[in-house]
């Protein structure tokens, strides 16, 4: 792999007696998008700021771009990171293009920057207006509008999607696409965001300062071990009756899925396509719902899963 | 430096479109005009007095509007911005957290600089054409001058509120006990000393305890030239101290930096 653009080796953070980082090592290449997941105060804004440098780790090394975010000739690195925190409400009375501006001068750049960032996450209409008039997805657009300024090399976004309609979520998720074909590097943090699975690299798991599981989702299914489901038609109760189908029939009230291990799978739907009648299959390996609940309910002693 | 020009462009801005500098302009306008011209209509005369009865009592009325005025304009400069989440936001920029304070003090001092020069600055004019006293001039940038670090040193006595409490409301009410402290309480325990212990407290001693409040300070300056006459309270006693007229300036000055400085060693410290 080439030079990670992050990189923090057994970082924690101490705030008095709470530990809100116990002794996180993570990378993070160019281009690479990673999910950051974890329930309120798992720790995902603290690592952000780690990474931002508007905080400084207890212990353990931080670096991005190759030096500490949080020291002087981190400085310029700066204007290269965009970040959208989580429930920021910028100046109401302003409108959304002096807002954009403002951020936009502070990183060097111009209104024209500021009209054109407007103009592709679709509030252009509204830039004229002030921001007390926004809904929750225009301010969130803005907000994101704002970490877009400079196109930078490197991108945390808390929450992005927390208010975005159905269309403004895959506008938002064709941008990070873009933006990763560019180069750019991108943390999302969130808690399980549905449809996000297809725009990450790698998932990272975090609970109460710790790092549950690291890795890429096919990784983390493997380690997870968690069954495929395999959902046939058509049958008409012959699964139960079928001695090598009947053992993975799930036992809830939904009599018709099968939980099948991954290493059975092929096996299992060559078995079901010997049946005549069968009409459809539907087959659904865990989603990343599904093994956020299986890292969680683990105990937390579980080691670091792959570091890649 | 275009950081810290680019957030006090903001600031201003801001005080513009709030209306802070018209209604501020326009309340020193009205009241230092009417103090002007009407000053004498108590011994039954309307028109312009002397000089020094109106900077007498210009300076008794800027020396409660003035710090009020800093402390409501600049109270929530931080804590407002760390409530909507827009400090965290800031700082994460290529914005380093002295230039963001200093950038603010800019904008919003110049708000108050340029309020005191027009409202003060009106009554100077009316003054100079009545009087045709080239006096006038010099009394009055003296007044106006010590009227911008009164209202300076108070911005930045409100950052230090700002940044030492951590709610919107907390700093509001830090603000009104702050004014309420050195524009009223600190003269009248000043006066009761006085009255109290008066044989230790020499007029030395009463001078050295008045530069612990920037108001008083602001006082002395402009009633320091003035006939006693038209001077009452603690700082006619002090006024006949002997503190030089740029000693008293310099120690305004210091009630700026001081702090300023302060503020800038909080915000650095500040965890987010």
């Amino acid at each position: 792999m080439n030079t990670s653009l992050i990189s923090l080796q057994n970082v924690c953070k101490q705030y008095q007696k709470l530990s809100a980082l116990d002794s996180v090592s993570m990378t993070l290449n160019q281009g690479e998008v990673l999910g950051l997941f974890g329930h309120n105060g798992a720790g995902k804004t603290t690592m952000m700021k780690l990474i931002l440098g508007v905080i400084s780790p207890s212990s353990g090394s931080v670096e991005v771009m190759g030096m500490a975010p949080d020291s002087k000739a981190a400085w310029h690195t700066r204007a290269k990171v965009g970040y959208l925190p989580e429930n920021v409400s910028f100046y109401d009375q302003l409108t959304g293009l002096e807002v954009l501006t403002y951020f936009a001068k502070l990183k060097g750049f111009n209104k024209k920057t500021a009209v054109d960032l407007l103009e592709q996450v679709g509030i252009s209409h509204a830039m004229k207006r002030q921001v007390k008039t926004y809904s929750k997805g225009m301010r969130q657009r803005l907000g994101l509008a704002q970490a877009f300024i400079g196109k930078p090399k490197l991108l945390l976004l808390d929450e992005p999607t927390v208010g975005l309609d159905p269309i403004a979520t895959r506008d938002f998720y064709q941008t990070v696409d873009q933006l990763k074909t560019q180069g750019s590097s991108v943390i999302l943090c969130s808690h399980v965001l549905p449809g996000v699975e297809q725009h990450i690299d790698r998932a990272m798991i975090l609970s109460a300062g710790k790092l549950l599981a690291s890795g890429t989702l096919a990784q983390l299914r493997q380690q997870a071990d968690l069954p495929v489901r395999i959902k046939p038609t058509g049958l008409n109760g012959s699964v139960s009756t079928d001695p090598k189908l009947s053992q993975f029939l799930s036992s809830g009230s939904d009599r018709q899925t099968l939980l099948v291990p991954e290493q059975e799978k092929l096996a299992t739907l060559k078995q079901l396509l010997s049946y005549e009648m069968v009409q459809d299959i539907q087959v659904e390996p865990a989603n990343l719902e599904q093994l956020y609940q299986h890292y969680l309910s683990q105990p937390v002693s579980l080691p670091g899963g792959n570091k890649s | 430096m275009m950081q810290v020009l680019t957030v006090a462009n903001k600031e201003f801005q801001d005080g513009l479109r709030n209306r802070w500098l018209v209604s501020i302009t326009l309340i020193f306008t009205v009241l230092s005009l009417g103090l002007t011209y009407f000053g004498a209509a108590a011994s039954g005369s309307i028109g312009i007095t002397s000089l020094s009865t109106t900077i007498a009592s210009l300076a008794s009325l800027a020396v409660f509007l003035i710090p009020l005025i800093a402390l409501l304009l600049s109270y929530d400069s931080f804590v407002g911005e760390q409530e909507s989440g827009t400090l965290l936001l800031l700082l994460t920029y290529p914005l380093s957290k002295s230039q963001l304070l200093l950038g603010k003090f800019i904008g919003q001092g110049a708000i108050i600089a340029l309020a005191i020069f027009l409202g003060f600055g009106s009554s100077a004019l009316l003054l100079y054409f009545q009087m045709d006293n080239s006096q006038v001039i010099a009394s009055f940038s003296l007044f106006i001058f010590s009227a911008v670090l009164l209202g300076l040193s108070f911005t930045a006595i409100a950052y230090l509120i700002s940044l030492s409490v951590s709610e919107k409301s907390k700093a509001a009410g830090f603000a009104l006990i702050t004014w309420f402290v050195f524009a009223l309480a600190f003269d009248l325990a000043l006066l009761a000393l006085l009255v109290g212990v008066d044989s230790e407290l020499g007029q030395q001693g009463l001078t050295q305890l008045m530069m612990l409040n920037p108001a008083d300070i602001f006082r002395l300056v402009n009633l320091a030239g003035l006939d006693s006459s038209d001077v009452n309270g603690a700082v006619a006693i002090a006024i006949n101290a002997s503190m030089s007229q740029s000693q008293l300036i310099l120690s305004l000055l210091a009630w700026v930096a001081i702090p300023l400085s302060l503020a800038i060693f909080i915000l650095k410290k500040k965890t987010l």
